[in-house]
């Protein structure tokens, strides 16, 4: 076995990136809850990528076959029926995973400097998921899948002057049809996986080239021993291995529980309407985005003008990347910050939460009134920050981790 | 039973406006009892397979899940022909006999499949539906849903159930008297009394809802299996962790 390995490492550098990226790659110690949700959405990647194998070599991207060949999948194929849900439910815990990831990075400020690379990094993983999510949701061709893909794709027809022109282009067509679920099933299925990996690839790096952040939001690079090992890390192989391995049994034990009992999550994992083929001629009385997008699904439905409430969902999203220059807080931890950030943490993910729920209501007055309030809310949250957290009034920083 | 309130609020407005006096009742199912899936297929294949189509399913998948082997398949289920007028293999997907063309010709409207209609539709909705089936002397057919309003589909359960009649009552609606339903009676009997046609559509119901996903039994099977692998690695797991981790705190 040495001798194998040291024929390879003559030829190719496999000990020094083992040793680098794991065995004298040094994490801080006191990583708490929060931290599985990275090696997790690893996980995810890998179990969405692999299933997705199996699925493309039966699924037919062919608007006259594809509902069929998803039926011929859950039916006749072998198994097809556990590669399918393990594909939905992966979809699902995707976005689970990656919100938690995010939060994460809020409460303790793992975007500040010298982390704004990793956290542009993620955005564009974040981005890049929404569309992947987005393409493959049309690709079984149900009503909803083809319904959903309509109004989607209508909202780039807002933009003035070249509206239509750009939502002909994207659909390859004047409606949704076989020409836009090629094009969504080559997305899905190539060109985004790869800038998916290739984005996950760079955010790692950038995280191996300063190091993790820690729930106390203290630097362990600076307290090193006579090694230069830091005095509050430790190898992440072996003890991160094995916590994170501790962390992938439990994220099974969840997963499980939905795959096998409720893949289709009462309707919001895989809507009933999406068993009807999709029709279109036939307008469904009820869309709703999946519910990983219901948030931004609110806030559009919240701005009374068209043009404007896609500009606001579109700067939802846009100025989460703006978060390492927003805040403007020395201090990274929750731990340490002023009971201001905290409210004002709590008030947007509750805003988040509240849009999301808000968005499978139907549109009365009331769900208008609260979508506009939650709006507010979600944006406020951006401005409060940037007012208050030059001057925060924060608590003493331990100098070492605590824990 | 709430999401399926739902869904119809969403799939059939009109009808649960007009109709409000019929309640949508909880449908007895157990989609495990493969003995009620097995009579429930049987029906099927008599009363609604003839306009009605399950296009995804095959015979001999109903024969594999419920433990009909290949003779009782063709002697119960396959009496359809394919289009060299053979009988239909046993592996042929359910099709039905009647093509499109006559079905237009005979309701106006093609049969939808009913595959996924357990689901699409409601279980409890779909047991209800075929209870509230009324004589109405301006339909076509002759007979009215008060779970469906005007739908095209005659009552092909009527010798088994009877006839029913419609109830009304004078509700006020926006200022505006209507008419509505309030409830069904029994007016002209048929073979089965309400009970045996209760437990006839539960059975109907329950094949319905295996169809509608023909693995669900077996998925819950090996989640059960896989569930106790996954506790036992989490216990070994747990402990892998604290044994490396003794010497870090």
């Amino acid at each position: 076995m040495g001798k194998l390995i040291g024929w390879i490492d003559d030829r190719f550098p496999l000990m020094k990136m083992w040793n680098e990226y794991l065995a004298e790659y040094y994490v801080p110690r006191n990583f708490n809850f929060w931290y599985f949700f990275g090696s997790l959405a690893l996980l995810v990647l890998m179990i969405q990528i692999v299933s997705g194998i199996f699925l493309a070599m039966h699924y037919k991207p062919d608007s006259g076959l594809a509902f069929d060949s998803v039926e011929y999948i859950m039916r006749d194929v072998p198994y097809g029926w556990l590669i399918r849900y393990i594909h939905s439910t992966g979809a699902t815990a995707f976005f689970v995973v990656i919100y938690l990831h995010m939060l994460r990075g809020l409460m303790y400020g793992s975007y500040q400097k010298p982390r704004e690379l990793i956290w542009l990094f993620g955005m564009f993983i974040y981005l890049c998921l929404m569309a992947e999510a987005f393409m493959g949701y049309l690709l079984p061709w149900g009503q909803m899948s083809y319904w959903g893909a309509q109004v989607i794709t209508s909202l780039f027809g807002a933009i003035p002057v070249i509206g239509d022109d750009l939502t002909l282009w994207i659909r390859g067509d004047f409606l949704v049809s076989d020409a836009t679920l090629n094009r969504f099933f080559s997305l899905h299925v190539i060109a985004l996986p790869l800038v998916l990996v290739f984005l996950v690839v760079a955010h790692i790096l950038a995280l191996h080239e300063v190091g993790s952040n820690n729930p106390d939001g203290v630097e362990i690079r600076k307290d090193k021993d006579e090694k230069g090992i830091p005095l509050d890390g430790i190898p992440f192989h072996p003890y991160y291995t094995v916590k994170d391995f501790f962390g992938v049994v439990v994220f099974l034990y969840f997963f499980s529980i939905v795959l096998f009992f409720f893949p289709d999550g009462g309707g919001y994992l895989l809507e009933n309407a999406n068993l009807n083929p999709s029709d279109p001629l036939m307008t469904p009385g009820h869309i709703t985005p999946a519910w990983y997008f219901t948030p931004f699904y609110s806030i559009l439905r919240a701005v009374p003008d068209k043009l404007l409430g896609i500009g606001a969902m579109g700067a939802a999203i846009v100025l989460l990347f703006f978060m390492p220059w927003i805040d403007r807080c020395k201090v990274r931890s929750i731990r340490y910050r002023s009971n201001v950030y905290k409210i004002n943490l709590v008030v947007f993910t509750v805003s988040i939460v509240a849009l999301g729920w808000l968005a499978m209501q139907h549109v009365n007055t009331k769900v208008t009134i609260l979508s506009q309030i939650f709006t507010l809310l979600y944006f406020s949250f951006f401005i409060v920050l940037f007012i208050t957290s030059k001057n925060e009034v924060t608590r003493p920083i331990p100098d070492r981790v605590t824990e | 039973m709430k999401k399926q309130i739902l869904i119809l609020l969403f799939v059939l407005p009109i009808t649960q406006f007009a109709y409000g006096g019929v309640q949508i009742v909880h449908a007895p199912i157990d989609s495990a009892d493969m003995d009620s899936v097995k009579r429930g297929a049987k029906y099927f294949v008599e009363y609604c397979f003839g306009c009605h189509s399950a296009k995804y399913m095959r015979f001999n998948r109903i024969g594999r899940d419920t433990g009909m082997s290949d003779a009782e398949l063709r002697e119960n289920l396959i009496f359809t022909k394919n289009a060299k007028g053979e009988p239909s293999k046993l592996g042929a997907l359910m099709t039905t006999a009647m093509s499109d063309d006559y079905a237009r010709q005979a309701f106006g409207i093609v049969a939808p499949d009913l595959t996924h209609v357990a689901r699409t539709g409601g279980v409890d909705w779909l047991y209800t539906y075929m209870k509230s089936f009324y004589a109405d002397p301006n339909r076509p057919t002759g007979v009215n849903n008060a779970m469906y309003r005007n739908v095209r589909m005659p009552h092909v359960l009527a010798p088994l159930q009877g006839v029913q009649k419609a109830v009304n009552k004078t509700v006020e609606r926006r200022g505006i008297k209507i008419e509505v339903i309030n409830h069904l009676e029994l007016e002209q009997p048929g073979s089965m009394d309400e009970e045996e046609y209760d437990a006839f559509i539960t059975d109907l119901v329950n094949f319905m809802v295996y169809l509608s996903e023909p693995v669900q039994n077996e998925r819950k099977n090996l989640g059960w299996k896989v569930m106790i692998y996954l506790t036992i690695l989490l216990v070994f797991a747990y402990l892998l962790k604290n044994e490396y981790w003794k010497d870090v705190h």
